[in-house]
């Protein structure tokens, strides 16, 4: 993996905004999805999948429930 | 007419059809004679006996953000921008939350989702369904859609009869603002069923026309060589308001919505009874609830789908029930057939014939088939009478022998 958390953060705004329509530059690291972003559980499945296709990192949902902001997505998918 | 009667008005329509991507547009076209009946160019129509049919004029996975687009279903799409256009057309009413409703239905739901989530699934596992599977496939997701949308509390309902069910939609609205269960409600019909199983099953049926080398010509009600109906895709909503409430707020009134009559065949699962009797039944109940006498009635828009055994049953049924006055029409020849969208789309054409005092034309009429003893706007718009209160009927029945009149008035 030599993905850079830039990387990482930049494939995360356009899934976000293919998704909700949120800008993608509103997707910074200490943003919470749901606090912030105001992203609902459905649609954190979505964008489960689509990092999923990104990234080739699977995320199970016992570990999606976990990941509260955007860094801790970054993390999981750096590992 | 007694005084203690709540009375409903239309204060705004909607719609998105195979003529055009608005109700303005699409009673131009209506009123011009324009068929939106086209050539399908998927590969898969090469498996098919019918490769045509009324496509919507604008995609409406254009017209929403792409983020609401993809969580919708086609079927969903097309009734919240019919539902949008038609709230912003009634003036964007503020309106109590507890007291504003939506009745809009489907006759099939999501099903361009249900099959193709299947292929998903087959395919890929289950783990790469959309999470909105199942609001995009419930066939009441086009009224929840437009209920969250406008944030309607007093109820959201999504009647279900087939090709009635616009039609039956727009009648429980206003049974809804009559018994004082709301103020406002946005009502309608949509569908989206331009799908190779569905063109299929209804050509196994026997239903749909295969007059492939002639698609515009097609849909031909009340002709005698029509062969089937034509499928069409799309939504008609009106947004229905209590006098009191619209007068109350200064609203542009565009018709009365009188009333609807209710019947079944009870008589065959997918064809007409004969001596239309169901459909008499429907009328006479609809003339009985609108408190109309039939002299008042200028104009059908008539189910009429251009199907061998429906049309001229239905033309006799109307003369017996209502006289042989009233100016009949189908605007089916144009759009085709929208299924559960047909009583949306055919209600908004009905109110617009009633505020411009013009029936729109059925196109395609070239040889009227016997027994037809109503007067059919044939190839031509023509001329309501200019003054005076008058009243127009849409006509929708369904498969199940489900029949729907609701009558409209100028004000």
């Amino acid at each position: 993996m030599t993905m850079t958390e830039q990387d990482i953060l930049a494939g995360l705004g356009k899934i976000v905004n293919e998704i909700t329509g949120i800008p993608a530059g509103e997707v910074t690291p200490e943003k919470s999805f749901v606090d912030d972003l105001d992203i609902d559980s459905l649609s954190m499945v979505e964008i489960a999948v689509a990092a999923q296709d990104e990234f080739g990192v699977e995320i199970p949902d016992d570990q999606l429930k976990n990941l509260k902001t955007v860094k801790d997505v970054i993390g999981y998918i750096q590992g | 007419m007694s005084t203690d009667r709540v009375r409903v008005v239309v204060t705004g329509v909607g719609a998105t059809t195979p003529v055009g991507g608005d109700a303005e547009s699409t009673w131009s076209a209506l009123l011009a004679g324009r068929s939106g009946v086209r050539a399908l160019t998927e590969e898969w129509v090469d498996a098919l006996p019918v490769k045509f049919a009324g496509v919507a004029a604008v995609d409406p996975a254009g017209v929403l953000p792409r983020p609401e687009a993809r969580r919708l279903d086609r079927s969903e799409q097309f009734a919240l921008i019919a539902a949008r256009e038609a709230w912003q057309n009634a003036g964007a009413p503020t309106v109590d939350p507890e007291r504003l409703g939506v009745s809009v239905s489907s006759g099939i739901g999501g099903i361009n989702t249900t099959l193709s989530a299947y292929d998903t699934f087959k395919e890929k596992g289950w783990q790469r369904l959309s999470p909105f599977t199942v609001p995009m496939l419930m066939p009441n997701g086009p009224a929840a859609w437009v209920g969250l949308d406008l944030g309607a509390m007093a109820g959201v309902h999504g009647t279900v009869s087939a090709c009635a069910s616009g039609a039956e939609a727009i009648g429980y609205a206003i049974d809804m603002i009559r018994t004082g269960r709301a103020d406002v409600v946005v009502a309608g019909g949509t569908e989206a069923a331009i799908h190779p199983l569905n063109l299929a099953s209804f050509a196994a049926a026997r239903a749909m026309s295969m007059r492939n080398d002639e698609p515009e010509k097609a849909s031909r009600p009340f002709d005698r060589s029509r062969d089937g109906f034509v499928l069409g895709e799309g939504a008609g909503v009106l947004v229905l308001e209590s006098l009191e409430h619209a007068t109350a707020r200064g609203a542009d009134i565009l018709a009365e919505a009188l009333g609807v009559g209710y019947s079944a065949d009870s008589y065959h699962i997918t064809g007409p009874e004969p001596d239309g009797r169901g459909v008499i039944l429907a009328l006479t109940r609809l003339l009985e609830h609108s408190q109309l006498d039939p002299a008042e009635i200028a104009h059908v828009n008539a189910h009429a789908t251009s199907t061998p055994a429906g049309d001229v049953i239905e033309t006799r049924a109307i003369a017996k029930a209502l006289g042989s006055r009233p100016i009949v029409t189908s605007t089916k020849s144009m759009t085709g057939h929208l299924l559960g969208g047909a009583g949306g789309i055919e209600s908004v054409a009905t109110v617009l014939a009633l505020r411009d005092r013009v029936s729109p034309p059925t196109i395609n009429l070239d040889d009227l088939d016997d027994g037809i003893e109503v007067p059919i706007a044939a190839n031509a718009a023509r001329e309501l009478p200019a003054t005076g209160r008058i009243a127009a009927v849409n006509n929708s029945f369904g498969f199940g022998g489900h029949n729907v009149a609701v009558a409209f008035a100028t004000v």
